[in-house]
């Protein structure tokens, strides 16, 4: 298996100017995830399991440690890599899921759902007709995929935000508890997803509250503990 | 399932790849600006990548309509160097000439201010106003002149049958919307845009903001967008720069910024937003 992720001595807090105070979000995190594999992070509430995506992600800039992505174009330190590469990285090989929909006001779920295949070049049409099929697949009515995405309740939201995510393979991906708010069809649909991007070669990172749906993916976990001061370590 | 060990790990990282290809097109260096009493500019750096959109935020007087006007080449920084990576340009543009200048201006770089009254000639048609950038660039021929101005305001979404209504008669909304194909008219490498929704209504706000999202998709066109309006720059800017007192504060990835802001400075100002 080739390796994907190479995480070493992470370390993550906040400084709140405003309180003069510095909140610890984890510490110390190592581990490392090769091509087709699936960690699941676990721990309560504020052990820093959304902490750790984000800052993988480059959302959260780390105060030390090494994120260390094997790229297809070779070995990148994500903790350190200037923006503009992050930006690159984004769009063609990590990918992030969250609960939270950031739709633009007036853009239609299914141009929403296409907009990745057209960044990677794909005719307008072809993406679109992707686009509706993932629409379906994750149970969005067809009635809704040409109305504008801020509209719809929260689940809905979601299934288009699963869509656009997924639908292109990446070689990592994040996942943040992507089945909060899903109903039984689109958590089916989900899992399916995933399943086949695993066994197409996508790493895997995810917070899951109901680790039950995807029970049968995980490969490893990763226990972050309540208090960033304790070491986190790996379970089988 | 053991990391390596933090050497071998760093030999990997030692020689990143090349991940970008292309160069900057905008390359600021140390630019520093004073008017009289008041520094305006201190030492600002920055670049911005081909189809990329900058963000910059910052209060008033944080230097942000100073910064735009110079990109604009309105005026000349006491120090400081300014580059854009279109053939045939000096590696500083501040040394053209006005003539130099104008013709860049007209050709390559477009402009939308925040009042209208700067950018349009309220009392010629709206299509005039679009069509003067190709005067400009030295265009005689009517019916071009038409056809090019129909497609720029076509794709700003400005309702064809005020073609050639004046701007004076028109809403604030429909204003922008010719400022902005006036910019394009031109299909310019960089797009500069001060506060371009600030004073309209939030849902034509709205319709502005998806303009510009469309032109950039479609054209890939390279913008600098500064705005005091959070939601604006989330929207729409891949990058952020902060500003106040003329400096820049901090810079980073959008996403970055607003959730993870290191400056005192920028976490005041995100932590504001309603």
């Amino acid at each position: 298996m080739s390796r994907v992720l190479d995480v070493y001595d992470l370390v993550k807090s906040f400084t709140m100017h405003h309180l003069a105070a510095e909140l610890g979000a984890f510490e110390g995190v190592s581990f490392s995830l090769d091509a087709g594999e699936f960690l699941l992070l676990r721990g309560p509430n504020g052990a820093g399991k959304s902490s750790l995506l984000r800052t993988i992600y480059r959302s959260y800039l780390p105060d030390r440690g090494h994120v260390l992505f094997h790229s297809t174009a070779g070995v990148v330190d994500l903790a350190r890599a200037a923006d503009v590469d992050i930006a690159v990285l984004r769009r063609r090989e990590i990918g992030f899921v969250t609960q939270f929909l950031t739709a633009r006001p007036r853009v239609a779920a299914e141009a929403l759902v296409a907009e990745p295949l057209r960044h990677a070049g794909e005719p307008a049409d072809a993406a679109l007709q992707t686009a509706r099929r993932w629409l379906d697949t994750f149970g969005v009515r067809p009635g809704l995929w040409a109305a504008y995405p801020t509209t719809f309740s929260g689940g809905e939201q979601q299934k288009v935000n699963l869509a656009r995510a997924l639908i292109l393979p990446r070689r990592l991906l994040l996942l943040d508890e992507p089945t909060a708010s899903l109903d039984r069809q689109a958590r089916a649909a989900l899992v399916a997803r995933l399943a086949e991007l695993k066994a197409g070669g996508t790493a895997m990172i995810g917070v899951f509250h109901h680790p039950g749906d995807v029970e049968h993916l995980v490969d490893r976990a990763l226990d972050l503990s309540s208090d960033p001061a304790e070491h986190s370590h790996v379970a089988v | 399932m053991v990391p390596r060990r933090a050497d071998d790990l760093m030999t990997l990282a030692l020689d990143p790849p090349r991940l970008v290809e292309t160069r900057p097109l905008v390359e600021v260096q140390a630019l520093s600006l004073r008017y009289g009493e008041v520094q305006a500019l201190r030492d600002v750096s920055l670049n911005v990548m081909p189809g990329e959109v900058l963000g910059v935020v910052g209060e008033s007087g944080s230097g942000k309509s100073t910064l735009l006007r110079l990109l604009n080449l309105e005026e000349t920084p006491d120090t400081g160097t300014y580059g854009l990576d279109l053939a045939g340009l000096p590696d500083n543009l501040f040394s053209l000439d006005r003539y130099a200048r104008r013709m860049l201006c007209a050709t390559r770089i477009g402009i939308v201010y925040q009042n209208p009254h700067l950018g349009l000639l309220m009392r010629h048609s709206s299509s005039g106003n679009v069509a003067e950038r190709l005067l400009v660039a030295g265009e005689r021929r009517f019916a071009t002149l038409r056809a090019a101005a129909r497609s720029a305001l076509e794709a700003s979404e400005f309702p064809l049958e005020r073609f050639d209504a004046p701007p004076a008669e028109l809403s604030g909304g429909m204003q922008q919307r010719v400022q902005l194909a006036k910019a394009i008219a031109l299909e310019p490498a960089l797009l500069l845009l001060d506060e371009p929704t600030t004073g309209l209504d939030v849902s034509v706000q709205a319709l502005v903001l998806d303009t510009l999202k469309q032109l950039q998709a479609a054209r890939a066109i390279t913008m600098v967008l500064v705005s005091h309006d959070l939601g604006v720059i989330r929207t729409m800017a891949d990058r952020v720069v902060v500003m106040r007192g003329g400096r820049i504060v901090e810079t980073g990835l959008a996403d970055q910024v607003f959730q993870d802001p290191q400056h005192p400075y920028t976490q005041q100002l995100v932590h504001a937003k309603l």
